[in-house]
């Protein structure tokens, strides 16, 4: 129930810093396998698309989660603009982590590529051929990877600065372990 | 309840300097993987930009832009599975999609001033697997790397009067490419030449015996020998409409054949040939059996992209294959985005 806690589940602490990884991962194989002709060019390329898909199964599972447990609620002081600036930040994370996969396994699909995830493991097609779609697509998918960057620096700021300006447990909430003093409940 | 604060805030202009400095090194790094800070890094941009230096929208292909597709099917006849365990090489009747072409990046050059044709082909099977290959007439390719290829095209486009000389000179492998381009013999028909992939890959079959081998389609169709100066008269376009009056007339057979590597030859160079001696096998018979409109025909918007494979075949030292299929992959997301400066029919083009 929301409120009742104040950190996340141990689960949705797992998911968050496993996704972390992830994504950082994949944005960082994404620039790099389109900025190459060598041979790690296709090694990248074999890695960006099951780790896209793995992230789109894990935000699925996630967001179930997180309807599920909720989350801890923000410090009671902190201004109303900043809790507004939180939660729409946090939702545009949650629609772009489902959103790219989506949008580079539609943009394969609009090209007629097989969508390969390993030897002979490979997803059906979710969109029927069509230059048209394959550059809408390719736009979402080039523009949303840069718009997704910039989201999750100024979210690691703004959790640094919780966690080393503010200190008001709000980074302590998604820590992977309690960098605080334990609390006694009910003073 | 939400706890009392354990630690109060704190002004930290350190910590402030602490986080800009993670944010900075996070931009800097994520600048330096995607090339920003690298402007003499050879990007799949830098070489798809080399073939159409303008850098106009174009629509079409950025290389073998003039072809012309076809339909048929592949009919396997079970020898490669001794090679790879791909169900394309097992016994059956597989379809094909492909496109005869030439080597230019303009799509109305005449056809007797193009030395260069070739094949794009895509084999399906019913496991849901494609095995994709782009092939050319010459036995070997000009050059030995991706970036040797990279320096040609600069030097071709160059206005250097000795920018082809110092090429050569630095890149000697392209006088055995030169001396096929002179002494090879013209054909009249894209149903007489051969087809080479040149590259080579590795299969794996069905007992993980791995072999590295390279492929190419050989004509049933007897070559006729036509000099270039003859071809000029046939006019610009007779490549095409011979091969449409020719499959009018019936099926063209092409027999695949994969030759296996020993050790030690030059795997990972396309521009050596390999020993006559090396172990050949004829897999099957690729069938032509529909021409296919170009522009508005199932080749336009297929990538005949070389690294698109089967379970059974995978790349090997080869460095082309990674190269070409990072150049395609974005000569394809041009020429789709640009896709009304290539009018599908008459109809379309804007006056
Ligand atoms: C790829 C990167 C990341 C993504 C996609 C991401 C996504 C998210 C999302 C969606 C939430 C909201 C959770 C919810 O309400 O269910 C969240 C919370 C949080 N994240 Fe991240 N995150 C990323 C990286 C980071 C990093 C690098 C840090 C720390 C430096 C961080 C620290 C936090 C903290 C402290 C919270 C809790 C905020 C709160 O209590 O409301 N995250 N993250
Ligand atoms: C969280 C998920 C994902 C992220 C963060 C991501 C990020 C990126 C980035 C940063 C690029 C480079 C864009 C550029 O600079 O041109 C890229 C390209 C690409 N992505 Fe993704 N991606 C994700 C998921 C996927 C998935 C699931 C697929 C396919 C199944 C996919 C297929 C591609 C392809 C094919 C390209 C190359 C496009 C081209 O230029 O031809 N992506 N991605
Ligand atoms: C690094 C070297 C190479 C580069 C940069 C390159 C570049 C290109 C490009 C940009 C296209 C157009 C792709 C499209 O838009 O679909 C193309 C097509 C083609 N290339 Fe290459 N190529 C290279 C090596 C080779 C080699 C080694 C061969 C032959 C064995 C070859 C044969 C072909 C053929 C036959 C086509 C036409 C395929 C079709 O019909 O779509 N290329 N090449």
């Amino acid at each position: 129930m929301i409120g009742s806690h104040t950190r996340f589940s141990p689960l949705q602490r797992l998911l968050h810093w496993l996704m972390a990884i992830c994504i950082l991962a994949m944005l960082f194989i994404g620039v790099g396998m389109v900025s190459t002709v060598m041979p790690k060019y296709l090694t990248l390329v074999s890695i960006h698309k099951p780790l896209g898909v793995a992230i789109l199964v894990l935000a699925l599972i996630r967001l179930t989660v997180r309807l599920r447990y909720g989350a801890p609620p923000l410090p009671a002081d902190l201004p109303e603009p900043m809790k507004l600036a939180a939660q729409l930040s946090h939702y545009a994370l949650y629609a772009l982590m489902i959103a790219m996969p989506l949008i580079g396994w539609g943009m394969l699909s609009a090209a007629a590529y097989p969508v390969v995830l390993y030897g002979d493991v490979h997803l059906p097609a979710i969109l029927p051929q069509s230059d048209g779609l394959h550059t809408l697509l390719w736009n979402a998918h080039f523009y949303l990877a840069f718009a997704f960057f910039a989201l999750i620096l100024l979210h690691a700021a703004a959790a640094l600065f919780h966690a080393l300006v503010r200190r008001d447990g709000v980074f302590d909430a998604m820590a992977p372990w309690s960098t605080r003093a334990r609390v006694a409940p009910a003073e | 309840m939400i706890p009392p604060r354990q630690s109060r805030p704190h002004s930290g202009v350190g910590s402030l300097i602490l986080i800009a400095v993670v944010i900075g090194a996070c931009v800097v790094t994520f600048a330096y993987t995607a090339g920003w800070l690298s402007p003499h890094r050879l990007t799949p941009d830098r070489l798809v930009d080399a073939f159409s230096p303008g850098g106009e929208p174009l629509g079409h292909r950025r290389n073998h832009a003039k072809g012309i597709c076809f339909t048929g099917h592949f009919e396997a006849n079970g020898a490669g599975s001794a090679l790879s365990s791909a169900q394309v090489f097992s016994r059956g009747q597989y379809p094909a999609l492909g496109r005869f072409n030439l080597g230019t990046a303009d799509p109305n050059a005449p056809d007797s001033t193009v030395r260069v044709r070739g094949m794009g082909l895509r084999i399906s099977t019913p496991d849901d697997q494609e095995w994709r290959s782009a092939m050319i007439n010459a036995p070997i390719f000009p050059v030995s790397t991706p970036q040797a290829f990279y320096q040609l095209l600069l030097a071709s486009a160059s206005k250097a009067p000795d920018a082809m000389q110092t090429f050569a000179a630095a890149n000697p492998e392209i006088a055995a490419f030169g001396a096929w381009a002179k002494s090879a013999s013209w054909t009249g028909s894209y149903a007489e030449d051969r087809y080479n992939g040149l590259n080579s890959f590795i299969f794996t079959n069905g007992s993980g015996a791995e072999t590295t081998v390279r492929w190419s389609v050989l004509p049933s169709a007897q070559p006729v020998p036509v000099s270039p100066e003859e071809l000029a008269k046939r006019g610009p376009d007779f490549l095409e409409q011979e091969i449409v009056e020719r499959v009018r007339g019936g099926p063209l057979r092409w027999t695949m054949m994969v030759t296996v590597a020993n050790p030690g030859d030059a795997t990972a160079d396309p521009s050596k040939a390999w020993p006559d001696d090396r172990r050949t096998v004829e897999v099957g018979t690729l069938v032509v059996q529909r021409i296919e409109d170009e522009r508005n025909g199932p080749c336009r918007d297929i990538n005949f992209d070389p690294t698109v494979l089967p379970a059974g075949i995978r790349t090997s030292d080869d460095p082309f294959p990674a190269a070409r299929s990072s150049a395609y992959a974005k000569s394809y997301d041009r020429r789709t985005a640009e896709a009304k400066y290539y009018p599908r029919t008459a109809a379309d083009a804007k006056p």
